[in-house]
């Protein structure tokens, strides 16, 4: 970015999350010049989603106490007197408590070494310069047997929603797929040798440096959320064309917790029918009151009794058995026992189940390469209609003219003052001193590498979500997702494995680390007597605690231009209905008479100017997107 | 403003939209023309493939271009080297998926895939198969290529368990599939050979249990859903029993031999052909219904030689063959008549064959289905089912609950409220057919029992005397003249308006039809054909009312003794 920026925009938008990227998008599609920038070196601030490398660097920088770096105060030359400054934070502080364990072996990876040590581990039979094969092995392996199933599911998202990988993905992946492939012919040249030899146990035992290796496999969000399949956002996507721009993948699974014990929760009309826990008259009671949730507002008498009583209360009414009422209150509704009430079960109940059989089996999508991929998304979007986008670009501050009480310009850090009509900013960027009178929440967060399925099935390919009711008296339901390879967020025969919950303790690991013990094992290089184990092993943990910024009103901060809009970070919630009603809740005050995110035209109905004076951007071009996302991930690019 | 998408205005779009149709319609039509045009100049060459394949791609309902290109293909493949010929069926195969495509539901492209299919030497059936499991994926319901894929599995001579587990994967996922059930009912009977004794199509115990439970748990998960409950009755049925003479009656009187017959057929040469053995030497005989109707009928009769029962011989041995069926009959000396009938009880013609253990099931079933029905009380297909399964298990011990649970039945579906009284008559008259031959007697009395239908008659060849009053009947139907043996006739109080049923019966002699809907004397004019009719009564009928009915009557049938009006 050796070029200066224009001086003159319509909107300039800071930072990259969700609801900024959906507000730039729209501005742009509605002709609106706008600058997007954002201080980090990722698109998609508390959003992002990083490999394992990415995430390291993340991690550090977190827990590292940098310096703020010198005040660079020259911009202050810059404001007039008529105006006044509203200065940005340096350095963000909405992430605390991180917190990293590593259970698997961390020590130096060449195997030639750990010969003699650990006699067990086949690692040690390898060939020299091969020191993760068996592994590699291993999921060649899966991946003849399980073709039909990744096969199959990305082919219904496709028919529905029309996505299509994105450029950089294709070349992304068509470069990993062709040097496995490679990797893996070597290899396979390598098993029948090996199997002889070791006669071994068919586990094997996946390292650190593994992980590191294959680090480029994983997608780590820092929020986990998932898509109702008639929410907001999904509409939004596919409505605006920006669908694709991404794939999406079916979550597979509805789990729950009960006395212990990971169950399928039978949700679907199919899930009921091929359930062979339930007795037939329980799969008619649940699916009579399933029947009845879809449209209970045109039955008020079979509920009016129970308004005031909590859901839980008044699913015991309903004829329904203890196990029945577990699924229906934690697992379908995802309310809490105690605290919601009737009208909230019914109407979240209704809202799964209308999210049901869209796509799939369950309620849910999960976008391929993690939920990170979302505002980038957005943000192509937005570049494509002509948006300037700006990573490692930090504004310095606001400038506000004191008479109109309109903010006026940025001051970026070179100093650049570029004016715009308006300006949308993240909640992060905001410095104490705008928002002394806030107070925030804050969410806890866990992710989890590990080397087994919470509930093993027929396929190892499951995405399940699973919620786990308190544990005890204090504590908080805890959203489980756990990904499998196949969702592009983990390596071959891992699982990678988000805990989100509000946050009432301390830090994020007090409150989450009593059911991670209850779903997992640490790891350990031990054949168990007996074979299997019963739960699955913890290869990796991260703890965080991220602040929960949705839900603040306006009027909380201090002195807010007229046309200055705060957009909250990522909330507490599954689903990513908050982000895109404060999007379009924005754009409507921006662009009042203006179609949020319409449907791209024809492109035979296009116009083209006949005297040659094209506009700047008319139609999607591949290249013109490329060099937005091309931005992303520098060291991507000089491989290609 | 700066920057802004400019697109085509509606009138625009629309404009564009016509001017594109007109052409569109313009093309169409002239590659019409041209294939018409070189069908009848007889060019059947592969330009007419291209030219139909334009149309096709648009219009793959077009039968007359499939027509088309079949000629050509056939055509071709006289001419070609069979290299060249292999590269137009492949070509050919291709496109018949690319219309599938475009209309995964017409008739004409599945059914030039399946003429293709049929004519290759070496037909790669289980790319069809692949192709079929494709088009099911997108559409589980599309009976058009369910059709195909039974065509190409049994081509391809698909084990029955194999399609039998495809079937169970798209129940799997979505089990409102009447393609899927019927084909598992088709798939069912082949799985395993049944002992020649049973009849075909009939299910070993085990698999009808497994059956049983599967389709108990669809419609427990969704009792709305027939597709389940129509399989459900499906399993609950019987077979078509195995062909049987039921029963052969000679009449000594009438010098006739009458012949009841498991199913209605048309004795006629070259459809069924009966063969009579009278003392062991054939007899050429006619044969006719007793309706004198040449439609399919159960009972057929035909008329022995008026001086056959002069001779000398003490007792005449009657034998008949029916393809591979046969029954006898003896006529003693001194006997007016004589006859040689299964029984409806041995027969367990109203219920399953049961074993001990498919009756427990059945029991649980029915426990089951009281279960939901609790739950569902207004169910019908939940109430329709435990009365077909009371009869199943015993028509007579559950009598009373199956009237019972057809009265909730008519409630709660009202609009086949005629339906299921047509039904419940026939479970009726089963019954009491059944308690008329534990008794062994010759006389039925279904007097107010609500009928509004007669069926089964062909049960009735040996009855003589039959009470139908107080019903609720409209009509004697033509399937009464089957009642050869009937000396007296009830109706009274019934609702009849016809008694073209009355006809031919050579025994009658007394027919009560009181209290009825008869408007004319002419509505009684076959009774002219019943020979010894000596009393009828026909007091508060609208007929009454009419001066000149009296003697109208009287001149009609004037074999008739007594006439009350």
């Amino acid at each position: 970015m050796a070029d200066k920026l224009p001086s003159e925009f319509d909107v300039i938008v800071i930072g990259t999350g969700l609801p900024e990227s959906i507000i730039a998008a729209a501005c742009s599609r509605s002709g609106q010049s706008v600058l997007h920038v954002d201080s980090r070196s990722y698109y998609g601030g508390n959003w992002a989603g990083f490999n394992f490398s990415g995430l390291l660097s993340w991690i550090k920088e977190y827990q590292e106490e940098s310096d703020v770096g010198e005040e660079w105060a020259a911009w202050q030359e810059l404001i007039l007197e008529t105006e006044e400054a509203i200065v940005l934070r340096k350095k963000d502080q909405t992430v605390q408590h991180v917190e990293v364990i590593c259970y698997v072996r961390q020590d130096s990876d060449d195997p030639i070494e750990k010969a003699g040590a650990v006699q067990k581990n086949p690692v040690s039979v390898m060939s020299p310069g091969l020191n993760d094969p068996l592994d590699t092995v291993d999921t060649s392996c899966s991946d003849t047997s399980e073709l039909p199933a990744p096969h199959n599911e990305p082919e219904t998202a496709l028919e529905v929603l029309e996505v299509e990988v994105t450029l950089e993905k294709e070349n992304q992946h068509g470069y990993t797929s062709c040097s496995q492939s490679a990797l893996e012919r070597d290899i396979a040249e390598h098993v029948p040798i090996m199997e002889d030899v070791a006669n071994a146990p068919k586990k094997h035992w996946i390292t650190y440096s593994q992980i590191v290796k294959e680090g480029r496999k994983f997608n780590i969000d820092l929020t986990s959320k998932l898509l109702y399949s008639r929410g907001l956002l999904i509409d939004l996507l596919i409505k605006s064309n920006v669908s694709r721009y991404a794939e999406f993948k079916n979550v597979t699974r509805i789990l729950g917790y009960q006395e212990g014990n990971v169950l399928q929760v039978p949700c679907s009309r199919a899930d009921v029918f091929n359930s062979k826990k339930l007795t037939m008259v329980e799969k008619r009671m649940l699916m009579k009151f399933l029947t009845f949730c879809l449209d209970y507002e045109q039955h008020p008498d079979e509920y009016k009794a129970y308004e005031q009583s909590t859901f839980s209360e008044y699913l015991k009414t309903q004829k329904l058995t203890p196990n029945l009422r577990h699924f229906v209150l934690h697992s379908i509704a995802m309310t809490s026992e105690t605290s919601s009430n009737t009208l909230d079960g019914l109407r979240e109940t209704r809202n799964f189940l209308q999210c049901l059989g869209r796509y799939g089996n369950t309620p849910f999508l999960f976008p391929l390469y993690g939920q990170g991929e979302m505002p980038q998304c957005f943000c192509r979007m937005c570049a494509v209609f002509g948006g300037t986008y700006c990573l490692n670009h930090a504004v310095q501050c606001l400038v506000v003219d004191k008479e109109s009480g309109k903010c006026k310009a940025i001051i970026d850090h070179f100093g650049q003052r570029i004016s715009a009509k308006y300006f949308v900013v993240e909640d992060s960027y905001l410095s104490e001193k705008t928002c002394s009178n806030v107070t925030y929440r804050q969410i806890s967060r866990a992710v989890l590498i590990t080397d087994g399925s919470i509930l093993n099935a027929d396929s190892d390919q499951h995405i399940s979500i699973l919620t786990v009711p308190p544990v005890e008296p204090g504590s908080a339901a805890v959203r489980v997702i756990e990904l499998c390879s196949s969702t592009m967020t983990c390596m071959k025969g891992t699982y990678l494995v988000h805990l989100t919950c509000m946050s009432l303790k301390k830090t994020a690991r007090e409150d989450l680390e009593l059911v991670v013990q209850k779903l997992f094992t640490p790891y350990a290089e031990v054949e168990l007597e007996n074979g299997e184990q019963e739960k699955p092993s913890l290869l990796w943990a991260l703890y965080f605690n991220m602040r929960d910024s949705s839900g603040i009103n306006r009027d909380s901060y201090n002195n807010l231009p007229s046309n200055m809009y705060v957009c909250s970070g990522p909330d507490c919630f599954l689903g990513n209905e908050h982000a895109v009603k404060q999007a379009k809740t924005f754009f409507q005050h921006i662009l009042p008479n203006e179609e949020f995110c319409p449907p791209l035209p024809n492109p035979e109905d296009i116009v083209f100017d006949g005297d040659g004076v094209q506009p700047e951007v008319l139609v999607p071009k591949p290249d013109t997107a490329k060099e937005v996302t091309g931005q992303r991930n520098p060291e991507e690019h000089a491989q290609e | 403003m700066h920057g802004r998408l400019k697109v085509k205005t509606t009138e625009k779009q629309a404009e564009a939209k016509r001017v594109e149709r007109e052409q569109k319609l313009k093309l169409y039509r002239e590659a019409t023309e041209a294939i018409f045009q070189k069908r009848q100049e007889g060019h059947l060459d592969e330009s007419v493939l291209e030219l139909t394949s334009q149309i096709l791609g648009a219009n793959p309902d077009f039968a007359t271009m499939w027509n088309c290109r079949r000629e050509v293909l056939m055509h071709l493949e006289t001419q070609k080297s069979p290299e060249e010929f292999a590269t137009l069926v492949a070509a050919e195969l291709g496109f018949l998926e690319s219309c599938l495509r475009v209309n995964p539901k017409s008739y004409g492209t599945w059914h030039h895939r399946c003429w293709l299919l049929g004519r290759l030497p070496e037909p790669n059936w289980t790319r069809e198969l692949e192709l079929c499991a494709k088009f099911l994926e997108a559409d589980e319901r599309n009976f058009h290529c369910w059709d195909y894929r039974r065509f190409v599995a049994q081509k391809a001579a698909v084990p029955p368990a194999e399609e039998l587990a495809f079937t169970d994967s798209l129940i799997t996922r979505n089990f409102s599939n009447y393609s899927s059930w019927h084909y598992r009912s088709c798939l069912l009977p082949k799985l395993q050979p049944l002992p020649d004794s049973q009849p075909p199509g009939r299910l070993p115990e085990d698999i009808l249990l497994r059956e049983l439970e599967l389709v108990q748990n669809a419609f427990f998960t969704d009792p709305n859903d027939q597709s389940a409950w129509f399989y459900h009755r499906w399993l609950l049925g019987r077979a078509d029993p195995k062909d049987a003479i039921r029963c052969l009656l000679v009449s000594r009187n009438e010098a006739c031999l009458t012949v009841c017959f498991s199913r209605p057929i048309i004795v006629s040469p070259g459809i069924e052909t009966l063969m009579l053995f009278v003392d062991k030497s054939p007899l050429p005989v006619e044969w006719r219904t007793p309706d004198g109707r040449n439609r399919p009928n159960y009972v057929w009769l035909c008329d022995l030689p008026t001086d056959f029962f002069n001779g000398q011989s003490p007792q005449h041995s009657f034998s008949l063959m029916w393809g591979e069926v046969q029954k006898e009959c003896v006529l003693y000396k001194g006997l007016k008549e004589s006859w040689c009938q299964d029984s409806a009880t041995d027969e367990q013609l109203f219920r399953m064959e049961l074993s001990m253990e498919k009756s427990t099931v059945l029991q649980s079933e029915l426990e089951s289905c009281k279960e939901l029905q609790d739950l569902e009380p207004d169910n019908k297909w939940c109430l329709l089912t435990i009365i077909l399964l009371m009869r199943a298990l015993d028509p007579l011990v559950y009598e009373k609950d199956t009237l019972k649970y057809f009265q909730a039945l008519k409630v709660a579906d009202p609009m086949r409220a005629s339906y299921l009284d047509d039904l419940r008559s026939k479970f009726l008259m089963e019954n009491y057919i059944l308690k008329m031959e534990y008794a062994d007697v010759r006389v039925l009395d279904l007097s107010y029992k609500d009928l509004t239908l007669l069926c089964h008659l062909d049960q009735l060849l040996l009855v003589t005397h039959l009470n139908l009053s107080h019903n609720l009947l409209r009509s004697l139907p033509p399937a009464l003249a089957m009642l050869r043996c009937l000396e007296v006739l009830q109706a009274d109080g019934n609702a009849i308006e016809s008694v073209e049923g009355v006809v031919n019966l050579p025994r009658l002699q007394e027919l009560s039809l009181c209290d009825n809907r008869l408007q004319h004397p002419l509505a009684l004019q076959t009774l002219a054909s019943c020979p010894k009719l000596s009393l009828l009564s026909l007091e508060c009928n609208p007929l009454c009312q009419l001066e000149a009915a009296p003697e109208e009557l009287r001149a009609m049938l004037p074999g008739v003794d007594r006439i009350l009006t």
